[in-house]
């Protein structure tokens, strides 16, 4: 796969319009962020992407269209790891991890040792291996994204959906879990599409952003272009000053009073 | 590194669970108003399968190949299937609290059967149960395709509320029957609360079939259960047709559960607590729950129907009373008991 194409992408939920008219198009080692106030429409893309909620308009990957995919060959092309995923009691990591061979399975077989040693290499290379006993349901905020993110990872998709991947953490394992994507990206040619809530944050690693306001897209860009005191008052209400820093703008919201 | 492995049974467990499935079924076909020794009971098998000299008298004979065996056979069979069954729904609903009857079956087979008894086929081994399997089959499709169609099949809670809706309904038509048939009621009662006995060899030839299939069917899902686990929207984008497996998995739990009670009536319990329990010792992982489900269900079921053909002798208990007698106190035990006391 070379890239991934999104033209007119329409979410409806009743008579309401979630998502308007979206195009956007990503390469392989490319990171696209979407951002946008609450409501925005932000999940509901991705989840559109990622084919759990209905949507219309065009996807393509390559020149083959991802709408006449079954949900089996869907998978092996995108992997999407919740905002918050669901991690079931009593289940180990390994068990979890290997979970994500599930695309590359026929339904009611089992794994063969190919796909354990898949399972068995993606622990490894994420530093899971002293989790790989542990129940999924007792690991930490940061150590869940990263058992998540090797689910993902396991179902070898060139192209991953991240639903607010660091909402949940505290400023260190945000890094740590940033810095992975990054690395992953970049070494394993994957296509990464992420909502993030923390602008200042958005803009350190991904290529470009996308500012979804009322389910359009109302700014795209680089971190500079897009994260601008106006664009922030304009769409979040909020009132910012922007500081460029060396890795990138900073957004600090101002006291009123 | 350590090299894990997927989840699966090992040798010593299957080999315990062969073991206690022998010594189960020996000990329901020796005990009883008579008891047989053991040694009887396996020369008169033995003479019947493989035609070996039997060392039992002929009243002997009969007690064992007309009316334990098959009777023994009929609850392994019917507990191994309320077991699975319950097992499936748990997982494919993420619900530890569903069991066999969630989508309706039991007030489906309860119409059916009284339908039967108030048109005078009470007593007809063959019009009964078919009247109980066509209601059960029938509410679990009228659940289904309420379910379904309430929200596109998006969700498993319109599901189980259809099934909440369906058996509501279908058992306030049954009250209704009984009220303008008074006399009949005891008959009905009596089926609703479940029984084993047989007329020797039919029953069980009836609906062997049936849960057999369904039962090789649900094990071949043991591992798309534990993909249900992450729940809906994720397990769709690991590449989970949702909806299809869970239909599959609907079929055959339902399937199998109306056959079963189209020849024994509601027997509550097995198919909530069998799992559960298995759960606290084994943990929840499917592939090892659901195998595991059938040899316990069945072994349960046998030694269920050896307390109520004994506590009374010679009358006999209803199977459906001594299961929740036994079941409830001893599932709060185990509960109770257990370490890490995690049921979901």
């Amino acid at each position: 796969m070379t890239s991934f194409m999104v033209r007119g992408l329409q979410v409806e939920l009743g008579q309401k319009t979630i998502v308007n008219n979206i195009d956007l198009e990503i390469s392989v080692g490319q990171w696209v962020c979407i951002i946008g106030p609450n409501g925005a429409g932000k999940s509901s893309l991705l989840k559109a992407l990622a084919g759990i909620i209905p949507s219309t308009g065009e996807l393509l990957i390559d020149e083959s269209n991802v709408r006449d995919l079954s949900e089996r060959d869907r998978a092996c092309w995108i992997a999407y790891v919740a905002q918050e995923p669901l991690m079931p009691a009593g289940m180990r990591v390994f068990d979890y991890v290997l979970l994500g061979r599930t695309a590359h399975l026929k339904m009611l077989a089992s794994e063969s040792p190919k796909d354990l040693e898949i399972a068995h290499y993606v622990i490894s290379e994420l530093d899971l291996a002293e989790f790989i006993d542990r129940d999924v349901a007792t690991l930490s905020g940061g150590e869940r994204q990263r058992v998540a993110i090797a689910r993902a990872l396991a179902q070898a998709s060139p192209i991953i959906l991240l639903d607010e991947p660091t909402t949940a953490l505290d400023v260190g394992y945000q890094q740590e879990v940033l810095e992975l994507i990054d690395r992953l990206r970049k070494e394993k040619k994957i296509a990464v599409i992420s909502t993030m809530h923390d602008l200042t944050v958005s803009g350190l690693y991904p290529d470009r952003l996308m500012l979804l306001a009322n389910g359009n897209v109302v700014v795209s860009g680089t971190a500079e272009t897009v994260l601008t005191p106006e664009n922030i008052a304009q769409h979040y209400g909020a009132k910012v000053t922007v500081i460029t820093h060396e890795s990138g703008p900073v957004v600090i919201p101002e006291r009123n009073n | 590194m350590r090299t894990a492995t997927a989840r699966r049974i090992s040798p010593f467990a299957w080999a315990l669970s062969a073991v206690a499935v022998l010594l189960t079924l020996t000990f329901g076909v020796s005990i009883g108003a008579v008891s047989l020794p053991v040694l009887t009971v396996w020369s008169e098998i033995s003479s019947n399968l493989f035609g070996t000299v039997s060392s039992s008298s002929s009243s002997e004979a009969t007690i064992i190949w007309q009316l334990r065996l098959p009777r023994v056979l009929l609850a392994f069979v019917v507990g191994a299937m309320l077991a699975s069954a319950g097992c499936a729904y748990q997982g494919t609903f993420r619900n530890p609290l569903a069991d066999p009857y969630l989508l309706g079956v039991s007030a489906g087979a309860g119409l059916g059967a009284t339908i039967a008894i108030f048109n005078g086929s009470g007593g007809n081994r063959f019009l009964l149960p078919l009247a109980a399997f066509a209601g059960a089959l029938g509410a679990v499709f009228l659940t289904y395709s309420l379910g379904r169609s309430a929200i596109a099949g998006r969700s498993s809670t319109a599901l189980v509320l259809a099934g909440v809706a369906v058996a509501s309904l279908l058992t306030a038509v049954q009250t209704l029957l009984q009220q303008q048939n008074t006399d009949k009621i005891r008959e009905i009662y009596a089926w609703v609360l479940g029984r084993l006995s047989t007329s020797g060899w039919n029953d069980l030839a009836i609906i062997t079939p049936y849960i057999l299939v369904c039962i090789v069917v649900l094990l071949r899902y043991r591992r798309v259960l534990d993909v249900f686990a992450v729940g809906d929207e994720e397990a769709l984008t690991m590449g989970l047709p949702v909806a299809r497996a869970r239909g599959a998995i609907i079929v055959a739990a339902s399937l199998g559960t109306a056959a079963a009670v189209a020849v024994t009536g509601l027997i509550g319990f097995v198919g909530i607590i069998v799992p559960h329990i298995l759960r606290l010792i084994v943990g929840n992982s499917y592939r090892i729950l659901l195998p595991l489900s059938v040899v316990y269900g069945g072994i349960f079921l046998v030694l269920a129907d050896v307390l109520a053909r004994t506590i009374l002798a010679p009358q006999e208990i209803s199977i459906g009373v001594v299961t929740a007698l036994l079941g409830a106190p001893f599932f709060l035990f185990v509960l109770g008991t257990s370490k890490n006391g995690n049921v979901t």
